[in-house]
């Protein structure tokens, strides 16, 4: 048991003293063991990629009564693979009237965000690349700079309907930062600390989420709207911008936007495991098995909600978050800051 | 501490590695046919009119001032909220002036039709 | 400061067009300020090509009007003919031809209703009433050997006969559609984002529907309802017991509730005719050419997308001398651009969803 649950630890350990056998000095060591961990999270990106991709549409056939996709490989496991192929050899299409560059970076800048938050997020004990003691803010900071790849991609195309999906995409995704910000501020403030493993070590007697389910609620609610999820997936809105920012691309660039959906996604999930439901905190299975398993389910219900829900209009997406979700959650903040008060002068 | 910062770089350029990577290799397996048809701008299968560069009414513009205050405000709000526990009473008299100016604030922006879109 | 607008062409190629309509919106922000609906890319000349055809010969060209519907146009036309002939129809052939219609009636606003949710962003919404349909289908192309194109109804009565297992899928059909509906309300009335995107959008007034001339469920979700099936009954339409279902809003959400109460009424008229069904004749004698007198003849039924006419022109020879088909969903968009007026593009895209329109029948 001892060794499941440690088994990557051991696994970076036995590369490390390689590194240091061959001969090279502890600062070009930790360099490398960095790349390995880069390497790793991007190993980690492209499968859940993978697998969510083809997982979702799995689901999505179970709830609409009908197979999804079954053809290749047993339950069509290889369709991925295959969509994956058909997108690599698809050819790439500018726009004449597009910012080349700027259309050319966007999707470069795309994959950063998630891949960053994922360095600072635990997936066991001590299974972290940068245990970094501002680790939420840092991961609330890198997290927001998704909003300029959308932005950039919309606006470097120079047709209408992208033009459009970046203006939502701004609004939207600027919008529902305040309220994720806030709901993680609520945990702050109980947890005393920003650091991510430290957070998840409170939460050994009671998860979070029962201390702060108004907390938990705006920040699902939150992050569904941060990643572009139905039913806020305004930016695309496909049966109104026809595919909104993504409307100008073709091929792996819009194949880059599209896993990087669902990477964001699993870093959302992965936030709100570790902040809300314990982290890698669980008994019997090892801690990175509990991990997945919780985002697991989280990624579950978004995928669920998004198969479910119409989606909402652009002005009451913003009414909702300006209106509801903000003033709740600065109330939360209220209560949350009388209630540690009151726990630590009177209990 | 600073080689976690290096840590962080590392990420940010494999990020950049994976996209690139991913692009090249893409390049040069795709077909490269491109006539004037196909770089069309695409709008439902018509010849846009004009650019769509150009100045639009752009409503996100008021919601991103007022995010900015917020985010100015949430640096502020972090390192009180790390010590919370430690101020004690001081921290709740303090984040109740702190949240009045925001709401303040907040309503004026919201009264002044900030939150309307277009 | 000052800002422009947008031109934006919204279709034809565009998810939520519902084929190849075209519609040049004007923008300002997100708001429409202006609205220009261009139709005729999926013009076939269907009234033209009639005219060198026989009478029969038309019927098939009928079933390409409204595709969803092909049955009710099938219906229409040989009533049209028949009208000219002075025919009368065997009865057993008007109970047969009631229930077909009906059930196409259930098909068609499956799909109205399926489509729309979908458009508005639920895309698991589309497959509940598509199954249905497709049992619907699956009868009629056990019925007549075809899916869409049915080609089914013929001048002076049906070209065949329902059988007992036909009956019987019926009835297991209709069995199990009230539960679908069931969840259907569940799942989607009371949805807080499906009521926030229809109630008071694209509210249309019993006079302005009137005056541009909207039939079916849309004007009926106007407060006025006006359905032939009553006012002017057809076939045996007046032998039923069944209400026409009116909602007095006029907005997107009650065009959706008028079908869904449609389909139940449906259910009921159906189960009657069954319950009714006569022995006998399934087609009228009548001679092998068709020659109606010189003259001409309108008439009218309540198709699912509202009322269907035709307008036959006769010269004594066999085939029509000109055909014209007064099409309910040429009619009922042309309000477009009236409605889109201040709302939003995802206001817009609701409203058109709403209105249930096909392009086959508005280019004919």
């Amino acid at each position: 048991m001892e060794f499941l649950d440690n088994i990557f630890l051991y696994g970076t350990s036995i590369i490390r003293s390689i590194i240091t056998w061959i001969g090279f000095d502890p600062a070009i060591t930790n360099m490398i063991m960095a790349a390995v961990y880069t390497v790793a999270i991007l190993v980690i990106c492209t499968l859940v990629a993978l697998f969510y991709v083809l997982y979702e549409r799995k689901l999505a056939g179970f709830i609409q009564y009908r197979p999804g996709p079954n053809k290749l490989g047993p339950f069509g496991l290889f369709q991925t693979v295959a969509d994956a192929v058909k997108l690599l050899t698809k050819e790439d299409i500018v726009p004449r009237n597009a910012d080349k560059a700027l259309h050319f970076l966007a999707p470069l800048f795309v994959f950063i965000p998630p891949i960053l938050a994922l360095g600072a997020i635990p997936f066991g004990n001590k299974l972290v690349a940068v245990d970094l003691n501002i680790g939420m803010l840092y991961i609330l900071a890198v997290t927001s700079l998704s909003t300029i790849p959308f932005f950039l991609a919309g606006w470097s195309s120079n047709n209408k309907y992208t033009m459009l999906g970046a203006m939502r995409a701004v609004s939207q995704k600027i919008s529902y930062e305040i309220p994720v910000i806030f709901s993680v501020l609520a945990i702050t403030m109980i947890a005393g600390s920003l650091n991510m493993s430290e957070v998840v070590g409170m939460q050994g007697k009671l998860w979070f989420v029962f201390v702060q389910p108004l907390s938990f609620l705006i920040f699902f609610i939150a992050g569904i709207a941060e990643t572009n999820r139905a039913p806020f997936d305004l930016p695309e809105g496909e049966s109104e911008l026809t595919a909104g920012y993504l409307t100008e691309y073709s091929g792996m660039k819009w194949a880059l936007f599209f896993l990087a959906e669902y990477c964001s996604m699993f870093v959302f999930s992965a936030m709100a495991t570790t902040l809300f439901l314990g982290g890698w905190l669980g008994p019997v299975l090892p801690g990175w098995m509990w991990f997945v398993l919780k985002v697991h389910v989280l990624m579950t219900v978004i995928i669920w909600i998004r198969w479910t829900f119409p989606r909402i209009r652009v002005d009451k997406l913003l009414e909702f978050n300006w209106k509801i979700l903000i003033p709740a959650s600065i109330l939360n903040i209220f209560a949350t800051g009388i209630g540690v008060y009151l726990f630590n002068n009177f209990f | 501490m600073l080689s976690n910062y290096a840590i962080i770089a590392i990420l940010t350029i494999g990020g950049l590695i994976f996209a690139a990577a991913a692009m090249l290799i893409s390049r040069i397996f795709q077909p490269r046919k491109q006539y004037s048809k196909k770089t069309d701008t695409y709008e439902c299968g018509f010849e846009t009119k004009g650019s769509s560069w150009m100045s639009f009414r752009s409503s996100y513009f008021v919601y991103a001032l007022v995010y900015l205050i917020f985010e100015v405000e949430v640096i502020f709000l972090y390192p009180w909220a790390v010590e919370f526990k430690m101020l004690g009473l001081f921290a709740i008299v303090e984040m109740i002036i702190f949240f009045t100016l925001l709401i303040a604030a907040f309503l004026f922006a919201w009264k002044e039709g900030a939150f309307k879109w277009y | 400061m000052r800002t422009q607008t947008y031109k934006i062409n919204l279709g034809p190629q565009h998810p939520s067009t519902h084929g190849v309509l075209h519609v040049v919106l004007e923008i300002d922000g997100e708001t429409i300020v202006g609205s220009e609906t261009n139709i005729g890319y999926l013009h076939r000349g269907i009234e033209k090509l009639a005219e060198n055809k026989k009478y029969p010969q038309v019927i098939p060209y009928t079933d390409r009007l409204d595709y969803l519907a092909g049955m009710s146009n099938n219906l229409l036309y040989v009533q049209t003919v028949e009208k000219m002939l002075g025919t009368e129809v065997p009865e057993r052939a008007s109970y047969i031809r009631v229930i077909i219609a009906e059930l196409m009636r259930i098909a068609n606003h499956m799909v109205g209703i399926g489509i729309y949710i979908m458009d508005l962003g639920a895309v698991t919404g589309v497959f509940y009433p598509f199954i249905q349909r497709e049992h619907i289908l699956d009868l009629f192309s056990k019925l007549c050997g075809s899916r869409m194109t049915f080609n089914y109804m013929r001048i002076g009565g049906v070209a065949v006969d329902i059988d007992e297992d036909f009956i019987r899928g019926t009835e297991i059909f209709l069995d199990q559609l009230p539960k679908m509906l069931h969840e259907y309300h569940t799942l989607v009335d009371e949805n807080e984002i499906f009521l926030s995107r229809t109630k008071n959008i694209g509210k249309i007034s019993k006079s302005q529907a009137e005056s541009f001339g909207l039939t079916g469920p849309n004007l009926r979700a106007s407060g006025l309802g006006y359905d032939l099936r009553k006012v002017a009954p057809y076939e045996v339409y007046d032998r039923f017991d069944f209400n026409i279902p009116v909602a007095y809003n006029g907005d997107c959400f009650d065009r959706y509730i008028v079908r869904m109460q449609e389909v139940e009424e449906s259910i009921k008229i159906i189960r009657q005719a069954m319950a009714q069904l006569p022995q006998g004749e399934i087609k009228a004698k009548l001679p092998r050419i068709i020659k109606p007198e010189a003259g001409d003849c309108y008439h009218q039924a309540e198709n699912p997308k509202g009322i269907l006419g035709c307008y036959l022109v006769s010269d004594g020879t066999p085939k029509p001398y000109r055909v014209h088909f007064r099409r309910p969903s040429f009619n009922n968009i042309s309000i477009f651009d009236e409605v889109a007026i201040g709302h939003k593009i995802a206001d817009f895209i609701a409203i058109m969803a709403s209105f249930d329109f096909v392009l086959g029948e508005v280019d004919a």
